[in-house]
C-alpha cells in the first residue's frame, strides 16, 4: 500500500472519529460520528465544515506585474472570460484538451489585496491537480510563471445558512461578501489571537457559504476554533457528494471528463458571451461548433419515481427501450427526500419532464428527465 | 429459537424450519443511514448465498444474501415506506424476510452469536 498524504487537519479528523478512506491520493474523512444523511441536513439547516485542503491552490502572476499579461495567458487555457475579471471577483471554468474535452473545472479569482491585484488565484481538483499544473507549465508563455501553495496553503469550507453569522463572529466583513466575490483578511480570535486568510463567498453544496485558505499551523487554529460553534458540525466527503449532486454541481470524473465538452454538460453559462465565437483558447472549434449546431447528447437531472436510486453507470432507455444514455452521479438526495441524478441523454430526450427508464438491477423502472437543482440555490448575492 | 450469522454480517433467527434474516447491528452501523430496502418477491425459492435483498445507504447499495435455502415466505413491507428501521433495530423491527428452510443442516455451517463477536473484533 502506498502512504496516503495527509491535510493539516488530519488529526483532527481522527480525533472527531472520522471514518476514513482513500480520495485522490488523500487519506480523507468520508464521514463523522453523525453519518452521511445527518451530516448532509445539517449542512443545509446549520453550518458545515468541510477539509477540502487535498484540492489545488495555486497563483498565476506575470513578471511584469501586469493583471492583463497574466489573465490573457489563462485565457489560452479556459473558455471563461478572465481579462475582465474585477479585483475580489472569481468566476467557475474548465481546462479544456484541444478537442474540447474537460481536463478539470476549476475556480478563478483576481486577488483584491493592495500589491497582489495582478495575481490569479486558482482552486483545482485534488484528483487532476499534479496533471493540471504540468498542462498549465507546458502552456504558458515566457514571463508568465505557476505558483503551485499546495505545501503551505490548506483550503476549508463552511455552508450553510449559519456560515456567514458564525464567519462573522471572526471578522464581520465577511458578511459583506457577495456570491463569488473573496477578499484578504484578518479572522480574529483564533486561538487567542488572529490569522492572516483568503475567505471568498463560494461553494459546492447549493447553500451560502465560504471557502477559506489559510497557511497550514492557522487553519488548524481556525478549524478547531470553528468546531467550537454549536451551530457547526465537521462533514465528510460523502455529504458533500450527496450536497453537490442536490445543488445539480457536476463532479469531475463522473459528471464530466476528458470526453465531455461544458456545452454537453450544461456549463455554457460558464463561458461569457465575448468568448463563444473568438476561437482564442484550446478546445475552441468543438464548443464553438456544439454552440453552434447543438451537441448529441447533454447532461440532464434525472428523477427515478419511486423510491429505488439509480447509480453511476445506470443504463438510460427511451420508452421503446432503446439505450439513450448513461447515469453519471446518482444517489440519494437527503433534503429531496429520494432519489436523485444526472446523466447523459441524447438530445431528443432532455428536455425537462421527459420519461426514460433507467435499468437497475436488471429491471426497467420510471424516471423523468428534471430541471437542476433538486434543493434550491441559497447563494447570498446582496442584501437589498 | 436460536440465531445463526454468516460472514456477511447476515443473521437468521430458526424456529424450527422457519427462519427470519436481517442484518447485524455490525452491518447497519457500517452501512450508515439505510434510505432504501429493495424486497424479493413472496414465494420465491432461493439457494444458499442467493441475493435476497438489496438494502441502499445516501452512498452506496448492497446486497443481503440467503444463509441458508429456502423459499421466501414473507416480506418486512413495512421498511419500504421506514427503511430507517434496518438502523434502528437491526435485530428486531428491522428484519428483511422471512423463509421456510430446505435443508436446516445448512445451518451448521453458520456461526453462533458467540463466533459472530469474535469474527467482528477481529475486523
Amino acid at each position: 500500500m502506498t502512504d496516503l498524504k495527509k491535510t493539516a487537519l488530519h488529526s483532527h479528523h481522527l480525533s472527531l472519529g472520522a471514518k476514513m478512506v482513500e480520495f485522490a491520493g488523500y487519506d480523507m474523512p468520508v464521514q463523522y460520528p453523525l453519518g452521511v444523511l445527518k451530516e448532509h441536513l445539517h449542512t443545509r439547516a446549520k453550518a458545515g465544515l468541510f477539509d477540502v485542503s487535498h484540492m489545488g491552490q495555486c497563483f498565476i502572476i506575470a513578471d511584469d506585474g501586469t493583471f492583463e499579461t497574466a489573465a490573457k495567458a489563462l485565457e489560452k487555457l479556459v473558455p471563461a472570460s478572465i481579462q475582465d475579471l474585477k479585483p475580489g471577483q472569481q468566476r467557475y471554468s474548465q481546462f479544456l484538451n484541444a478537442k474540447g474535452g474537460i481536463l478539470d473545472d476549476l475556480m478563478i479569482s483576481r486577488l483584491a489585496h493592495p500589491g497582489t491585484e495582478h495575481y490569479l488565484y486558482l482552486v483545482v481538483n485534488a484528483g487532476c491537480k499534479d496533471a493540471d499544473y504540468k498542462h498549465i507549465k507546458k502552456h504558458l508563455p515566457k514571463g508568465v510563471t505557476l505558483s503551485v501553495k499546495d505545501d503551505d496553503m490548506a483550503l476549508i469550507a463552511l455552508q450553510g445558512p449559519r456560515a456567514s453569522v458564525v464567519l462573522g463572529c471572526l471578522n464581520p466583513a465577511v458578511e459583506d461578501l457577495t456570491f463569488m466575490t473573496h477578499t484578504d483578511l484578518e479572522l480574529s480570535n483564533v486561538d487567542g489571537g488572529a490569522i492572516w486568510a483568503h475567505v471568498s463567498r463560494s461553494g459546492y453544496t447549493g447553500e451560502d457559504g465560504y471557502e477559506i485558505s489559510a497557511r497550514h499551523a492557522d487553519m488548524a487554529k481556525l478549524w478547531a476554533e470553528l468546531m467550537t460553534y454549536e451551530d457547526v458540525e465537521a462533514i465528510g466527503l460523502g455529504a458533500r457528494d450527496s450536497l453537490r449532486l442536490e445543488a445539480g454541481l457536476c463532479l469531475y470524473g463522473h459528471d464530466i471528463d476528458s470526453s465531455t465538452s461544458p456545452v454537453e454538460a450544461g456549463l455554457l453559462w460558464s463561458i461569457q458571451k465575448n468568448r463563444r465565437s473568438k476561437g482564442s483558447y484550446l478546445g475552441a472549434s468543438r464548443v464553438e461548433a456544439e454552440i453552434a449546431s447543438k451537441p448529441s447528447r447533454r447532461l440532464v437531472g434525472i428523477l427515478p419515481q419511486g423510491r429505488a436510486p439509480a447509480r453511476e453507470h445506470t443504463q438510460i432507455q427511451d420508452m421503446d427501450g432503446n439505450t439513450i444514455g448513461e447515469i453519471t452521479s446518482g444517489g440519494f438526495g437527503p433534503t429531496h427526500q429520494g432519489p436523485v441524478a444526472m446523466g447523459y441523454v441524447a438530445r431528443k430526450f432532455s428536455k425537462a419532464g421527459t420519461p426514460v427508464q433507467l435499468i437497475v438491477r436488471g429491471k426497467a423502472r420510471p424516471a423523468m428527465t428534471a430541471k437542476m437543482p433538486f434543493a434550491p440555490h441559497n447563494y447570498f448575492r446582496g442584501s437589498s | 429459537m436460536s440465531t445463526f450469522f454468516t460472514e456477511d454480517h447476515e443473521w437468521i433467527k430458526v424456529d424450527g424450519e422457519d427462519g427470519t434474516v436481517g442484518i447485524s447491528a455490525y452491518a447497519a452501523g457500517q452501512l450508515g443511514d439505510v434510505v432504501f430496502v429493495e424486497l424479493p418477491e413472496i414465494g420465491r425459492d432461493m439457494a444458499k448465498g442467493d441475493e435476497a435483498a438489496v438494502v441502499e445507504s445516501v452512498k452506496a447499495a448492497s446486497e443481503v444474501y440467503t444463509p441458508v435455502a429456502g423459499e421466501v415466505t414473507a416480506v418486512n413491507t413495512a421498511l419500504e415506506e421506514a427503511p430507517e428501521t434496518v438502523n434502528a433495530s437491526p435485530d428486531g423491527d428491522g428484519w428483511f424476510l422471512k423463509i421456510k428452510i430446505s435443508d436446516t443442516d445448512e445451518l451448521d455451517s453458520l456461526m453462533d452469536a458467540a463466533a459472530y463477536k469474535t469474527y467482528c473484533d477481529g475486523l
